[in-house]
């Protein structure tokens, strides 16, 4: 599987616009890049490649407001990935050290690896720490598939909480992960 | 949960986005910060009383077009490292030419008339200068903060820093219209730190502040 820059662009402005078959493609054909990016950069933590590889994902569904058609979508994601992992590398100073520079431009999708490792960190558990009006929305409409509508019914909730409650829930996960490996 | 799991889950219903948000936000936050600072300004120093003859002296206008450079350069760059993978470009080159530009009306100045140079540079209010420039560019620096905060900088610390001075050259021209001096030597030394005591100030807390 190969991510090329115009084709991703091109999944990410009709994701963006909202055409979720697309959006799918987007995140899944670079999480192969960043993978094997990760895994080179890590090779002394391996188990944190994993980790690290939805942390990305994660940002880079959050952060999605932040791209513009006019920049190469590459280096945009490249720059997240290189800031989850130097701020990854920063919060284990001291335990281990960086061994390679970081400096190389768009080395995302220089190397690709399809093998995705188990995750160390469970974010099925960690969705369970967020509170209902977050965590519910996101179970009904992120996991069972049901509609704003459907989810809305099925809790209670109006159709805006919902929508509201799935975009603070995943921007509450990524603000767990954080907290998590400050620990 | 595995990543193909998450994967899915997050393009579950992830709906359409606004194109280039950034844009209102900065510009909300741009006239938050000015209206906010005209506010305090207005109500705890007062606009010069001659500001009607000000208006006629060429130096009222150089005053107030030094802080609207910088802020017009400390804008794009904060626009810019507000967002991942965008290139800072030249907004380098755009905040010397302000500064270089007000230190050469400076040296003439001074050049001009060395008797007075004392005068020039010391004005009768530095030290008013030092302390509300910063006073005035807290609406400022507390809304685009926010705005970066929702966006996603990379480089947290020189985020932190064009939003400070983003802050510091608006809450300068709003300044200008209280501050009674015009020697250029004096805009250039006293305007310039009192905007750079926020810059600083951006620069330690972005870090800390502008995570994600």
């Amino acid at each position: 599987m190969s991510a090329n820059e115009e084709q991703l662009k091109e999944l990410l402005v009709r994701g963006l616009a909202g055409d979720e078959a697309a959006y799918h493609q987007c995140l899944k054909l670079p999480s192969a890049h960043l993978r094997g990016f990760l895994r080179v950069r890590l090779a002394r933590l391996p188990d944190d490649v994993e980790d690290l590889v939805q942390e990305t994902l994660l940002a880079v569904h959050n952060q999605r407001h932040t791209y513009d058609p006019g920049q190469p979508l590459t280096a945009w994601i490249h720059a997240i990935a290189r800031y989850k992992l130097v701020d990854l590398l920063r919060r284990r100073a001291g335990r281990e050290v960086l061994n390679d520079p970081l400096d190389d431009e768009l080395a995302v999708f220089a190397v690709s690896d399809t093998d995705a490792a188990d995750a160390r960190r469970d974010l099925g558990k960690l969705l369970e720490q967020l509170p209902d009006r977050q965590r519910l929305p996101i179970v009904h409409m992120k996991l069972e598939g049901l509609s704003v509508a459907e989810a809305a019914r099925a809790t209670g909730m109006s159709e805006a909480a919902v929508k509201v409650g799935v975009h603070r829930g995943l921007k509450a996960l990524a603000a767990l992960i954080r907290s998590k490996s400050e620990e | 949960m595995k990543t193909d799991e998450l994967i899915t889950l997050l393009a579950n219903d992830a709906g359409a986005v606004a194109p280039r948000v950034w844009r209102q936000r900065y510009a909300l936050a741009l006239g938050a910060g000015l209206i906010g600072a005209a506010l305090l300004m207005v109500m705890m120093l007062g606009v010069r009383p001659d500001i009607a003859d000000a208006v006629h002296l060429p130096m009222f206008w150089v005053k107030l077009a030094f802080p609207v450079a910088l802020a017009a350069g400390a804008l794009l760059a904060a626009v810019r490292l507000s967002r991942p993978g965008v290139a800072i470009g030249r907004v380098g080159a755009m905040l010397a030419a302000p500064v270089l530009a007000i230190w050469v009306l400076a040296a003439l100045a001074l050049l001009g008339a060395p008797e007075d140079r004392a005068m020039l540079i010391w004005g009768e209010t530095w030290a008013d200068c030092l302390v509300n420039i910063p006073m005035l560019s807290v609406p400022a620096f507390v809304a685009v903060l926010w705005v970066m905060k929702t966006l996603a900088p990379v480089q947290p610390a020189l985020a932190g820093a064009a939003a400070g001075l983003l802050a510091g050259a608006l809450g300068a021209i709003i300044y200008a219209l209280h501050c009674p001096e015009l020697a250029a030597p004096f805009i250039g030394l006293w305007y310039l730190l009192g905007m750079l005591i926020p810059a600083a100030l951006g620069a330690v807390i972005g870090p800390r502040l502008l995570r994600w």
